[in-house]
């Protein structure tokens, strides 16, 4: 009795101690939880938040780009797609081929689904076709009921209704790639389209516009429960170009059937680009659904260089197209421009015989007479007397050699050559002979069709800077006030008069070399300058066996086909520039492409920069 | 005769068992077992399908288990309490063969209309064998370390089969609940040191003895973020739930973390976390104090109670009771390892249920018969 007595003590107590122990740790839950949920709790709630909160990018539509008058040129269409919720059809297979009775759908396509089914979640839709057309979309939407799980999706694509004829100023758009990426989450959606070139380029950041976004609940697989929040982003910007999409078009239509030419039209005194072309083109439409490598190797591949806006960065020797500025070196270092030079058909220099394009030549000839037809005799005179260098200053004088900062990427700068040039980059000396060849715009000269259109809006425009601009009065706020008028480059107004009046009768006087190419209606007459360049040495064989004729040659070896003109003469205010890439003879092939044009432009009676402020204003 | 007497004997009426039966722990347990219902309702996102009516039908049925047991003499539990043991751990021994494989260990018999755990019912038996033990030895006996022997044994043969299955939570709770009898039983503090010192000495040898898993909850337990996708998912996600639910909660089906998924295993082993994030401090308190107020009333039981028998089943009952409370709320505050214990009353699932309500059968047992005299081996009450 004496041990249950003392059992029953000891019992009691522990019993005190195990008490206060389970006291204890019940106290310890206590306190956690008083820890977690309070001392702990904001930390604990935004990471509740963070785990069911997503943000999904809105991606902004991009801006449309127009020409002058408003019309679009680069649009967004909706693309219609159908998609496929594998959850919410019981069989999947047989919702296919339900739908493949309404539409098309490849043996590829249904593939691909599948793989999709297995691999998502069953809430993520799969796209099962894009691209579909109304009737398809109404077609699928008629037979609703009928469909369970399919639904009618709309995502936004980038189209370019002028297709080819826009392709080199417009650029076009592309799939982000690795090297774009900024971090920043919009590039990363994978439907996410960025400016590859051109315009679309230049002003991607204007037209891409800034992503909104939109709170969503989901739950720990990722599927939405509900949209919590939404804020709308900022659309892309409307970018309005100079350019006139009628002029644009006519212009692509004079041109579009040879292999390789480029012309750019300009207004002489604002400098807006009214219309720029370069042939061969492409489809920029084509790269927006990425293109097949098969497509992309034969534009690459091909020598006549779609891609390539031959307008800025094709770089040609200008020929005779080069005379006007030796013409005006000779006046600006006081040449007279009544100094005669009597051309027998050649000159020697040395124990070199240079040749003029006329076999028996032009005999004596004023500056004004030379220039009409176009005498190679009188400019290697004339280049002799003035010296390569001084003829190179007046070309820059009007930006030739150095690339006019159009918006675009990848133009050219030209090269006017010059006695230390040669003697730095080829590390040679400069010969007597070269400086003859200069002067009738052979040899080292290169120049852009740009540069040559602007180069000639300069001479009639009153020697007042021009700076070719594709972007017009837009919301960009790029361009200057349209009264603020561009200065002048310091030329005596009496040698633009001249060299105007000359220009002029190449094309209207009976002799001038263009004259077949005159525009009869008196008011919309135009002046210019034609040119041939060559494109390989004439040898002196192939002179004694007499000169094939340029159509006998191989393309390759034919001569470039240039022209540079303006309308109307009496008061300019179109330039143009026309290179055919071995074309031939400037006045037969390019001369009458100018007319044309300049005929067609002065029709269309294009507005004045002031005009177009209040047209882009309404 | 008194009263007293009529309560010293074995002849007690049904009428009078049943007044004496504690109603008010009654009620308290059928208010656990109502939380657990709502948030049941709640894991299933507000419909009684498919575990709320299951659980319902089950707790009814355990009711009438517990009454059953509280109304049985408690010198007929005391009888056959070797026998209870010896079944249960055949049990245990069986679900090495014939268990069905889940989550990576054997924890089940596949009974048809449940599956019996007969790691859960051996925790009852071990009690009623080691206070049926220490009943009939005297407290001298108490002091020699060869009577010692058997009891070690009841222990270790349960939880080394544990240990194999693995159920590494299971087998701690049995030896923890078992330390707290035989303190209570009087063995000397002494060995406890003891025993304690050549614990934490075996613990590199237990480590490389350790499953996989079992590795990963323990360095997870101490870093959580180290893994926050893989293992120390649960953990944080339920220290997230739990934060979250600030003090008055997010309220009823509201709570995104259980709702969206976050929380894994909501209606069983985290159940505590999503009514925490419902609601909130208040309503985690206030369970855990309806918890406190069963655990005190069972101490109370035990340490009413006139035998030695019954004090220590009663005794051990309310320990395993707070083990189970301690372990799984400890658990999803990330106090310790993820363990796998259920909460009681609360967590969906049979053979808990059962196991804690035969629990409260043997405690109501106790006080019914608590001043019944036992003699040292059995029936005979000691003069």
């Amino acid at each position: 009795m004496r041990s249950e007595k003392s059992r029953s003590k000891i019992f009691n107590r522990r019993m005190a101690l195990i008490a206060g122990g389970k006291a204890a740790f019940l106290s310890a839950l206590a306190g956690r939880l008083y820890y977690l949920q309070v001392v702990e709790s904001d930390r604990y709630r935004m990471l509740a938040d963070e785990n069911r909160i997503n943000l999904l990018l809105l991606p902004p539509p991009r801006g449309f780009i127009v020409d002058r008058h408003g019309t679009p040129l680069a649009v967004n269409t909706q693309n219609y797609r159908v998609v496929v919720v594998p959850e919410q059809t019981s069989d999947i297979s047989a919702t296919l081929s339900a739908l493949g009775r309404l539409i098309d759908l490849s043996a590829h396509d249904i593939r691909r689904v599948e793989r999709g089914v297995r691999r998502r979640r069953a809430f993520v839709p799969i796209t099962v076709r894009d691209n579909l057309s109304w009737e398809e979309v109404s077609r699928v939407e008629v037979n609703a009921p009928n469909l369970p799980g399919i639904s009618i999706d709309v995502g936004q694509s980038r189209h370019y209704p002028h297709g080819p004829a826009l392709a080199h100023v417009l650029g076009y758009v592309a799939a982000v790639s690795e090297d774009e990426l900024t971090g920043d989450p919009l590039l990363e959606l994978p439907e996410f389209r960025v400016g590859k070139n051109g315009i679309e380029k230049r002003y991607d950041s204007v037209l891409r516009g800034t992503a909104g976004n939109s709170q969503v609940e989901v739950n720990a697989l990722g599927r939405v429960i509900r949209e919590l929040r939404r804020n709308e982003g900022q659309a892309g910007q409307k970018v309005s170009l100079t350019l006139d999409l009628g002029l644009q078009q006519f212009v692509t239509r004079q041109i579009e059937n040879e292999r390789s030419a480029s012309i750019v039209v300009l207004d002489v005194d604002s400098g807006d680009i009214l219309a720029m072309v370069s042939t061969p083109s492409f489809d920029p439409n084509a790269f927006n659904e990425g293109l097949s490598t098969a497509a992309w190797d034969a534009l690459t591949s091909n020598t006549d260089a779609p891609l390539i806006n031959k307008a800025i960065a094709g770089q040609y020797a200008p020929g005779s197209t080069f005379k006007p500025i030796v013409a005006m070196a000779a006046l600006e270092a006081g040449i007279s421009s009544d100094t005669r030079v009597f051309c027998e058909g050649y000159v020697d220099l040395g124990n070199q015989r240079f040749h003029c394009w006329k076999e028996h030549g032009h005999g004596a000839l004023a500056m004004h007479g030379a220039i009409r037809e176009s005498c190679d005799v009188w400019f290697y005179e004339m280049a002799r007397r003035l010296g390569v260098d001084r003829i190179a200053v007046m070309a820059k004088r009007f930006g030739l050699g150095a690339r006019m900062g159009i918006d675009l990427a990848g133009e050219q700068p030209g090269l006017i050559p010059t006695r230390s040039w040669k003697r730095t980059v080829l590390n040679a000396a400069w010969q007597g002979g070269e400086t003859l060849v200069t002067g009738i715009g052979q040899g080292y000269v290169l120049t852009t069709p740009l540069q040559l259109a602007t180069m000639t809006a300069q001479i009639v425009n009153g020697g007042r800077r021009v700076t070719p601009n594709l972007l017009g009065a837009s919301e960009l706020g790029s361009s200057p006030p349209p009264d603020d008028r561009p200065p002048s480059l310091g030329f005596s107004p009496a040698s633009l008069k001249f060299m105007v009046g000359a220009l002029s009768d190449v094309v209207n006087a009976p002799t001038g070399t263009a004259h077949a190419s005159r525009i009869r209606r008196a008011k919309w007459a135009m002046g210019g300058k034609t040119g041939t360049s060559q494109v390989r040495r004439i040898t002196l064989l192939e002179r004694e066996q007499g000169v094939k004729k340029n159509a006998d040659r191989p393309w390759k070896d034919r001569d470039h086909a240039l022209f540079i003109g303006f309308a109307p003469v009496d008061r300019p205010r179109y330039a143009i520039s026309v290179v055919v890439e071995h074309g031939g003879a400037g006045a037969r092939k390019a001369a009458p492409m100018a007319r044309d044009i300049l005929t067609e432009v002065q029709r269309l009676g294009l507005d004045g920069p002031e005009r177009l402020v209040r047209a882009s204003a309404t | 005769m008194t009263i007293q007497d009529r309560f010293a004997t074995p002849r007690m009426t049904l009428a009078e068992k049943l007044w004496h039966v504690n109603w008010i722990m009654v009620v308290l347990i059928i208010a656990v077992a109502c939380i657990g219902f709502t948030m049941l309702v709640s894991a299933a996102n507000g419909t009684y399908e498919p575990w709320a009516s299951r659980q319902i039908v089950r707790f009814g049925f355990g009711l009438v288990v517990m009454l059953t047991v509280a109304l049985i003499d408690i010198r007929v539990w005391l009888k056959y309490a070797y026998l209870i043991y010896a079944l249960t751990l055949g049990l245990l021994g069986a679900v090495e063969v014939i268990g069905t494989s889940g989550m990576g260990a054997q924890r089940w018999i596949d009974l048809g209309l449940f599956q019996l755990q007969p790691s859960e019912l051996v925790k009852i038996a071990l009690v009623l064998a080691l206070a049926r033990y220490f009943h009939g030895i005297t407290f001298a006996d108490i002091g020699r370390p060869s009577h010692l022997l058997t009891p070690l044994l009841l222990v270790a043969a349960p939880a080394l089969l544990m240990l194999r299955q693995p159920d590494l939570g299971t087998a701690g709770m049995l030896v923890l609940g078992s330390g707290v009898l035989f303190f209570a039983a009087g063995v000397r503090i002494w060995k406890f040191v003891l025993v304690l010192v050549f614990g934490l000495g075996s613990i590199p040898l237990s480590w490389t003895l350790l499953h996989g898993y079992q590795k990963q909850r323990i360095l997870t337990f101490f870093d959580p973020e180290r893994d926050p996708l893989g293992a120390g998912y649960h953990i944080l996600q339920s220290k997230i739930a739990l934060g979250s639910g600030h003090i008055t909660g997010k309220g009823f089906l509201s709570g995104t973390q259980s709702h969206l998924n976050f929380l894994p295993e909501k209606q069983t082993d985290f159940i505590f976390t999503m009514l925490a994030e419902e609601f909130g401090l208040v309503g985690a308190l206030g369970l855990l104090g309806l918890y406190t107020l069963l655990i005190v009333y069972g101490m109370a039981i035990s340490w009413r109670a006139r035998s030695q028998f019954a004090r220590l089943l009663g005794l051990g009952v309310t320990t395993t009771f707070f083990l189970y409370v301690f372990s799984n709320i400890a658990m999803v505050t990330g106090l310790i390892p993820v363990v796998g214990v259920p909460l009681p009353l609360i967590s969906y699932g049979g053979t808990a249920m059962l196991t804690v309500l035969v629990g409260f059968g043997l405690l109501m047992s106790v006080n019914i018969h608590r001043d019944v005299r036992i003699g040292r081996s059995g029936m005979e009450p000691v003069a």
